[in-house]
């Protein structure tokens, strides 16, 4: 591509070879071509939840650890987080990722403890940051019922999708609204009954887009120890994990073309294998 | 909600003595959350806005009824991280962490080896969790949406006991005056209803001129 700036809302004639992106595409993309070999090397991941057990066997090494405080006015201040995990949902999911993307580089954002009332503005707050900071991926395994945050959580989403920050988001099993899940910047997940941890099937009946194992997991707890799970949040992570593995081997992949890889090597789509 | 809502919404609905009918109804929801689930327990965690904190209101099964109105953090812990993210959450092997075990035996008075958590949402309000303890098999997929439906009904049920508290709050604030309108209100449900509906148009007639 020519490092000459293209006009923001147009292309003028001749320059399309400027835009000319990789064209060697297999004829039936695969799981092999998306990420064979690949350990995540490099990627780096934010887990926007309750605080990271950074010291758990089964997360390993955690490379930043923040959390959110809410001050005056709903201001919000990120600081070097200390305390860890303050509900062990945190420390599953970044086990999840770890344990499919093995060389990802995981960070923890905390927006939990700030009490129920600030907890609006500690979500919103810590996203910020989160897609400030430029992360590649940030699994979200929560969601707000809050119309008011819509607005604001969807300005961040796009945000993120235009920065290339993939935006993973558990989608709600109950019959409520939410967000962030329903915005189409990001994947959104839900979860199927079975084992295997790497496979994950399309929905052509969006919102939910993606499903992901969710049922009967075992993850990392407090305390060293696993406890097994059900529920979204932790189809949430199975995705995340995929995401940092195929952008291990594809760092030029934007959000769109990394779901639409997703949507190709999906279980129920001919890339499955 | 204003204070005239309020006061509308109490007057209207003739609330006094609402606050045992709507304990009574939290217990039925426990009870029939432990029974869809042949669970040993179940219980139910209100959001005091006020003070930001979780209230134990409700508990059937397994569990000391003597710990009603024990008060945990909003936002910490599993019924914390249920309530801030609205999503719900089925855990196996709880007992693997020692800080929950702690946690809840001090809540609760029980210590559960398995347990589902669910927020309990009305509208884009999240007032509460229920919870459902050591349920008898395996958990699927559509035990969790059961569990979502049922947790809707719960949560509706919970709002209008939390109506109620607020309106009874507005009521004994106003004093006699409005405790007699309730009374007021509450007669023209009876026999003689029209007549005094009647009688107090003509009232409102006469108070506009």
């Amino acid at each position: 591509m020519s490092s000459r700036p293209l006009p923001a809302w147009s292309l003028p004639a001749g320059r399309a070879d400027d835009l000319r992106l990789p064209d060697q595409w297999p004829a039936q993309l695969t799981r092999e071509w998306a990420w064979g070999d690949s350990a995540g090397e490099d990627v780096r991941v934010c887990i926007l939840d309750s605080g990271v057990d950074a010291g758990h066997p089964l997360v390993g090494e955690i490379e930043q650890a923040v959390a959110v405080r809410v001050l005056e006015d709903d201001e919000v201040e990120v600081y070097e987080d200390d305390e860890g995990d303050l509900c062990g949902h945190g420390t599953a999911c970044a086990g999840i990722v770890r344990s499919l993307a093995p060389s990802c580089r995981i960070s923890s954002v905390r927006v939990l403890g700030a009490g129920f009332t600030g907890s609006g503005p500690a979500l919103l707050g810590g996203l910020r940051w989160a897609v400030e900071q430029s992360f590649d991926v940030i699994n979200m395994s929560l969601s707000t019922t809050k119309r008011q945050f819509a607005g604001i959580l969807h300005e961040l989403a796009d945000t993120a999708y235009f920065r290339k920050t993939v935006l993973v988001a558990s989608a709600h099993n109950m019959p409520v609204e939410s967000y962030p899940w329903r915005f189409s910047s990001v994947i959104s997940v839900g979860s199927h009954e079975e084992p295997d941890p790497r496979a994950y099937y399309y929905n052509p009946n969006p919102p939910v887009e993606f499903f992901a194992r969710g049922v009967d997991v075992e993850v990392a707890w407090l305390g060293g120890g696993t406890i097994r799970c059900t529920g979204n949040s932790f189809a949430t992570p199975h995705m995340t994990g995929v995401c940092a593995l195929v952008l291990g081997k594809h760092r030029e992949l934007t959000p769109f073309q990394l779901k639409s890889v997703l949507y190709l090597t999906a279980g129920n789509v001919g890339g499955g294998q | 909600m204003s204070e005239n809502h309020d006061l509308r919404a109490a007057v209207a609905a003739g609330v006094l003595g609402a606050e045992e009918e709507h304990r009574a109804l939290l217990h039925s929801v426990v009870a029939v959350a432990r029974a869809i689930f042949a669970a040993k327990a179940s219980s139910v965690f209100l959001l005091d806005e006020e003070n930001d904190e979780l209230v134990f209101e409700a508990v059937t099964g397994e569990g000391s009824e003597s710990l009603l109105g024990q008060r945990i953090p909003s936002s910490t812990g599993i019924a914390g991280w249920v309530l801030v993210t609205r999503q719900p959450l089925v855990l196996e092997d709880v007992g693997n962490d020692p800080r929950f075990a702690r946690d809840v035996a001090e809540s609760t008075g029980y210590v559960p080896q398995g347990l589902m958590c669910v927020p309990l949402l009305h509208d884009e309000k999240a007032l509460g969790v229920l919870n459902v303890l050591d349920r008898a098999s395996q958990f699927t997929l559509e035990e969790m949406e059961l569990l979502g439906l049922f947790a809707n009904q719960a949560a509706i049920a919970l709002d209008l006991l939390q109506r109620a508290r607020r309106a009874h709050a507005v009521l004994a604030e106003s004093g006699d005056d409005a405790e007699a309108l309730a009374r007021v209100a509450a007669l023209l449900e009876g026999e003689h209803g029209i007549a005094g509906r009647k009688l107090l148009g003509a009232l409102e007639e006469l108070l506009r001129t």
